[in-house]
């Protein structure tokens, strides 16, 4: 057995089905809440707003929401995933199955990039009910979107393997990526700022993730789309590496 | 009944906290047996069958399954292991048919509805198949812990207290089904707390202490080398004192001062028995009954662990 595929497989379509079985919270409630900001901020405050970049405030918004989504559900599905069955015990039959580490980490960060990209779609779809959305590059979106719902992934699954307990779990979520996005410019442009807080906002990364996911949407940004996904690879391989030295190091999971 | 299928050289394990949980063990297991690992509390048991599954790491040492090394060659080695822990850790929200399906893919099997129905029926557990886990009762669970570890027909199957908090008639059951198993060509290695289990199906017993293995041995063959007997005399009358030409066997007079005592060893040529019947009734004491009494492993277990602390 050189690659153990049935492995993956089933580790992948045990966390669909987890999916599968808490619809109502894994899809209904993220696409509720953004139905929610685009009434409010897209509809209602969106009128009084004018246009940024040549794009209705209403549409500018878009994708600063689609990446709210992903980086918070790409995050707390693949966190949980991996966290659960450290919780309840249920992870020594993966530890103890003859699969490779890598093929571990593939399933489950593809798994929750996978629910993550489902959820995505369907918000970018509900968008359109509420806002004009047109896409200019849809295989840059398309890229940029499975790049991030993977290496956010891979961030929730070190999540999930470094904390021992639920509260931990949500920390980084709710008080981490969540301010990081909304202090992001997802709801506004750089230019709106006064320059100290411009300055300040440099250093958040997903800065540059909302502006490569709009120059894919509307070929606006605040940057250059390149700096934009420099920034997700650099990302990528510093999760990568992360993940590896725990993993090798058996933290929390293996004595 | 013959080849090693699994050798353990010179084991040692060392947690981060400091805790020496096993120390230079070295163990061979052939093929097709039975193995009853027998031990107190934190003797390292399931930290010996941790590392073989490759759960935990080892500090030092080696372990070979059928030829490969649990490290280097760990796809070969633990795709032909079937692990049935101590603790009941199940994914409580899923089906049984799909905990049982979703093991059997881990282990690098193609689905087989066929073969894992098979399993669910032979531990009457098809009734149960689209329940989920959390309905189930205690025994049921361990049934359902048991079916995985057989879902991708293993050829070893770790046993890590297979019974515990299970009643007696699942117990017994088991017992059949790991005899059957055994019989299918399944190498077997249990631990367990209840000495009578391993007196009843083990081949071998292994007695661990404090991470070292003290004995290895056939169980009748340690019952035999270790077994003492005991031969009960009843008297007619009471006798208050025992009589001094019988004090060279020492004897144990019972509280009714109604019954004396001799123990003697099973191995020896001469038991010394058939002189002390003819002195007893030489000194006048007239016998009612007589009965023998064998050590149980559990006697042997509880010796052997008391002589491994003092030292």
């Amino acid at each position: 057995m050189r690659i153990n595929y049935y492995g993956f497989r089933a580790i992948y379509l045990h966390e669909m089905d987890r999916f599968r079985r808490t619809l109502l919270q894994s899809l209904i409630s993220p696409v509720l809440s953004t139905s929610l900001y685009f009434i409010v901020f897209g509809s209602v405050i969106g009128n009084y707003v004018q246009n940024i970049d040549g794009i209705s405030y209403g549409s500018y918004i878009v994708p600063g929401l689609i990446m709210l989504t992903l980086l918070t559900q790409s995050i707390s599905n693949t966190s949980f995933g991996i966290f659960f069955p450290k919780f309840n015990g249920s992870l020594y039959e993966i530890l103890a199955a003859p699969i490779s580490t890598f093929e571990m980490v593939l399933a489950f960060v593809g798994a929750g990039a996978t629910k993550t990209l489902i959820i995505g779609t369907v918000i970018l779809a509900t968008s359109n009910f509420f806002v004009e959305v047109s896409i200019l590059h849809p295989l840059l979106m398309i890229f940029l979107l499975v790049l991030v719902a993977f290496t956010f992934a891979l961030f929730g699954f070190l999540i999930g393997l470094l904390s021992s307990n639920f509260e931990q779990m949500s920390i980084i979520p709710t008080l981490v990526i969540t301010p990081m996005v909304f202090l992001g410019g997802s709801l506004y442009s750089l230019d709106m700022l006064p320059p100290f807080w411009q300055m300040v906002t440099y250093f958040n990364p997903v800065v540059y993730l909302i502006n490569g996911l709009r120059f894919a949407f509307y070929g606006a940004s605040d940057f250059n789309i390149w700096i934009s996904i420099a920034s997700m690879i650099f990302f990528l391989v510093l999760c990568i590496s992360v993940v590896a030295y725990v993993l090798k190091k058996g933290y929390t999971i293996k004595s | 009944m013959s080849k090693d299928l699994i050798s353990i050289n010179n084991l040692s394990k060392t947690y981060k906290n400091g805790l020496k949980a096993l120390n230079n063990v070295s163990l061979n297991i052939k093929k097709g047996e039975i193995l009853a690992m027998l031990g107190p509390n934190g003797a390292g048991k399931t930290t010996l069958i941790s590392i073989i599954c490759g759960i935990v790491t080892p500090s030092s040492g080696k372990v070979n399954v059928d030829g490969f090394d649990i490290i280097n060659d760990y796809r070969q080695t633990r795709s032909k292991i079937g692990l049935v822990p101590q603790e009941l850790t199940l994914e409580n929200f899923e089906t049984v048919f799909n905990n049982v399906s979703f093991t059997r893919g881990l282990y690098g099997k193609a689905p087989d509805p066929k073969y894992i129905e098979s399993v669910l029926k032979k531990l009457s557990l098809w009734d149960k198949k689209d329940n989920i886990l959390r309905q189930l009762s205690g025994g049921m669970k361990r049934r359902v812990l048991i079916a995985k570890a057989l879902s991708h027909k293993p050829s070893i199957l770790f046993l890590d207290e297979p019974t515990a908090g299970v009643d007696v008639e699942l117990r017994k059951d088991m017992w059949k089904s790991v005899e059957a198993l055994r019989e299918s060509g399944v190498t077997i290695i249990l631990t367990t707390h209840y000495i009578e289990e391993a007196e009843a199906i083990a081949d071998r017993v292994a007695v661990i202490n404090n991470g070292e293995i003290i004995v290895v041995d056939q169980k009748k063959d340690l019952l035999n080398k270790m077994g003492r007997k005991k031969l009960r005399i009843d008297l007619h009358e009471k006798t208050d004192t025992i009589p001094e030409s019988l004090s060279k066997y020492d004897l144990e007079l019972s509280g009714n001062k109604l019954s004396l005592t001799y123990s003697y060893d099973t191995q020896k040529q001469r038991t010394g028995i058939t002189n002390l019947l003819q002195d007893i009734r030489d000194q006048g004491l007239k016998l009612k009954d007589l009965k023998t009494e064998e050590s149980t492993l559990e006697k042997i277990f509880v010796t052997l662990v008391k002589e491994n602390n003092e030292n």
